[in-house]
């Protein structure tokens, strides 16, 4: 039994393994030396265990008695965390170099954070879930404050912090409610009590407050507020990070918990999480307007894509976690194009997140420029690009389970939304002239940049990659 | 009354005497100590419902690491615990009023908290009769290994993010050369100058 058990866990323990060993190799050759050797090494190791999720064709199990679950779900869950993280993790490696923060420790807490998001997509107990939550997020709040010399970068781990465990208090109190009143933390068992509609006030108390908390993951209003400051604190490959893996971790066991342990009362959670959608996407689109800072920008636009993804969750349907699916996998590619423009960034050598320094940006990089538009475009859901269709799918689920005024509302939102991306492509294309941004010579960034935005010209013609075959496999996986 | 109804009012008299204590000294040392009175006391309370191991656990743990740590932090550093004080005295007739709110919501919503049917089936099965100590390490390193180790690995993270955050290589210091010292070679480490009385060097 223990060997079968060990089986399914065997990609977590693998990357822990890693982690420890290169954590002790790194310490005795030389520390910081190898750092760049580290980033790419743990890259490496990110992509080698996504092609071995992404190949395996395991049949869906549970095991160490149900509290751990290997899914079509889980695995596409983690083959987008580990994408992301691994291209992530180089994307930010020349930033890193420039300011001081190479060092061999970043890229194995992301490791190890990645272990935790890992656990989240397969929990099947409340005690799995708040253990794999805790483990990503406690790597998650050393590395917002990398950059311990900088006063924004230690602010903003600090912050993450301290709402990060008013979050987990939330959480465990409501899994406290939930395991007193259905006498197990088990998805299966709570499932079981939950069976025929019957809540309990207190179950129904417990749930309201484990998704309270869960909403703080995913920064979904009203439990956005964190998100602004850190995104804008944290060094810029950290935000990339925050914005990509850990998002589609937080939804992925978002999912798992409504639908795995409340799939019986889908009624009694749908509106609440019908509420977090509209708040959010309505919360994104306003506030992102009156910024002036891309770092800022990027946190409510984030905070309005996850309104959308949480409006396919509304749904209730395998077709709305399908949709969700989707809309993640390509959130998480536009915006790692996006960071990786924000990571080129720089005037003097100095890295600046100004939205006013991309005047006139196009007449400098019409290459690059007319990538972001792309990317801009594709985010704020006009119709020939990828990131429409991720809109289209979500909203068409939420008009397939008869909440045809949560989809107006999406449309809306999405509306308001698109006048700050729109607002970029005109600043860099129509903008006054001013001091020109530097010629970044990384290259990496400039092919992540092209490849991002390509993916979401050509998705289009090539019917998305056929990630909506592999949603739907995951999403049948779980709202069974 | 029997001596374990007696040992019963005994511990849970002081366990709230040392927990107002705690809230009401005027000296944050004495606070400490008094906390630790009521830890003290929570084992003893244990100790009576027959788990020895927690209440052993609690007073190495609580007692023996944590309050000791408390008190080092509480006379280490500069704290002004009176302004604190006033600060929370401003706030409490707001802190009161939302405690009582839910605390009517709470036996509002009373009448209809009831288990969900059937829990009495999904809780975890009655421990077996051996002692406390092997039943629990039966089950944290066999039922529940997985989330054991996880726990562990947040530790580790713990530990190299307190090591990230803090940890300064300092090159101006001088450190200390064991090889070097050792191979040092006593005849040429000292050189012997014969002063004449009334010269200089």
């Amino acid at each position: 039994m223990i060997a079968s058990d060990f089986s399914t866990v065997l990609p977590e323990v693998f990357l822990s393994l890693y982690a420890m060993l290169a954590l002790v190799v790194f310490v005795y050759s030389g520390k910081d030396k190898h750092a760049a050797l580290s980033i790419w090494l743990t890259s490496g190791v990110f992509l080698l265990l996504a092609a071995i999720i992404g190949l395996s064709s395991a049949p869906d199990t549970t095991s160490f008695n149900g509290m751990f679950v290997d899914d079509n779900f889980a695995r596409f869950a983690k083959v987008v965390i580990l994408l992301s993280a691994a291209t992530v993790l180089v994307m930010g490696q020349d930033y890193a170099a420039k300011h001081d923060m190479l060092k061999f420790e970043y890229p194995l807490l992301v490791a190890l954070s990645v272990v935790g998001m890992m656990v989240m997509v397969s929990a099947g107990s409340l005690l799995t879930l708040y253990m794999g939550l805790e483990l990503q997020s406690l790597a998650l709040y050393v590395i917002a404050a990398f950059r311990r010399d900088s006063a924004k970068s230690t602010e903003a781990g600090l912050k993450y912090f301290v709402l990060g465990a008013l979050s987990s208090g939330l959480l465990l109190y409501g899994a406290s409610l939930v395991y007193g009143f259905a006498g197990t933390v088990e998805f299966a068992g709570i499932m079981q009590a939950t069976q025929g509609g019957d809540l309990s006030m207190g179950l129904l108390l417990g749930l309201v407050f484990v998704i309270s908390g869960m909403a703080f993951k995913v920064s979904a209003a009203p439990f956005h507020m964190w998100a602004p400051d850190v995104y804008e604190g944290a060094p810029t490959p950290v935000t990339a990070f925050f914005a990509t893996a850990p998002k589609m971790a937080a939804m992925g066991l978002f999912a798992r918990v409504v639908h795995d342990a409340f799939g019986g009362v889908i009624g009694e959670w749908q509106q609440v999480v019908a509420v977090l959608s509209v708040v959010s996407m309505f919360l994104g689109a306003v506030a992102a307007i009156g910024q002036g800072d891309i770092k800022r920008l990027m946190a409510y636009s984030s905070i309005a894509h996850m309104g959308f993804a949480l409006m396919g969750l509304a749904s209730g349907t395998a077709f709305g976690v399908q949709a969700m699916m989707v809309y993640m996998a390509i959130y998480v590619t536009m915006n790692i194009g996006m960071f990786a423009f924000i990571l080129t960034m720089e005037r003097d050598g100095r890295p600046v997140s100004d939205i006013a320094s991309l005047h006139m940006y196009s007449q400098k990089e019409p290459l690059k420029a007319l990538c972001v538009a792309a990317l801009m475009f594709s985010m704020a859901g006009v119709p020939p690009l990828v990131g429409f269709f991720g809109k289209f799918y979500v909203l068409r689920a939420a008009y397939e389970a008869n909440m045809a005024w949560l989809a107006v509302a999406g449309v809306v939102a999405s509306v308001i939304g698109a006048f700050y991306y729109i607002r970029i492509v005109y600043f860099m294309y129509f903008g006054e002239a001013g001091e020109p941004l530097d010629a970044n010579p990384v290259h990496r960034l400039h092919i992540i940049l092209v490849i991002s935005a390509a993916l979401m010209i050509a998705g289009t013609f090539f019917s998305l990659f056929g990630i909506e075959t592999l949603a739907q496999i995951a999403a049948d996986s779980l709202a069974n | 009354m029997g001596i374990a109804e007696l040992a019963f009012y005994a511990f849970s008299m002081s366990t709230l005497i040392g927990g107002i204590f705690t809230v009401v000294s005027r000296n944050p040392v004495h606070s400490v100590l008094w906390l630790i009175l009521a830890f003290l006391s929570a084992a003893g309370l244990f100790v009576l419902l027959g788990a020895e191991f927690v209440a052993m656990l609690l007073i190495i743990v609580y007692v023996g690491a944590v309050a000791v740590l408390f008190l080092f932090v509480v006379m280490m550093l500069d704290v002004d615990f009176a302004e604190l004080k006033a600060e929370m005295a401003k706030y409490l007739p707001l802190g009161l009023l939302i405690g009582v709110i839910v605390l009517m919501q709470l036996m509002f919503a009373f009448g209809v908290w009831d288990y969900s049917t059937g829990y009495e089936g999904r809780l975890a099965a009655e421990i077996g009769t051996g002692t406390n100590t092997a039943e629990l390490g039966a089950i944290i390193y066999d039922d529940y290994i997985l989330i054991f180790q996880l726990s562990g690995l947040i530790l580790l993270v713990a530990m190299i993010g307190a090591i990230v955050l803090t940890l300064r290589h300092r090159v101006d210091i001088k450190r200390q050369d064991v090889v070097a010292q050792m191979m040092r070679d006593p005849a040429k480490a000292m050189e012997l100058k014969d002063v004449k009385p009334g010269q200089g060097l």
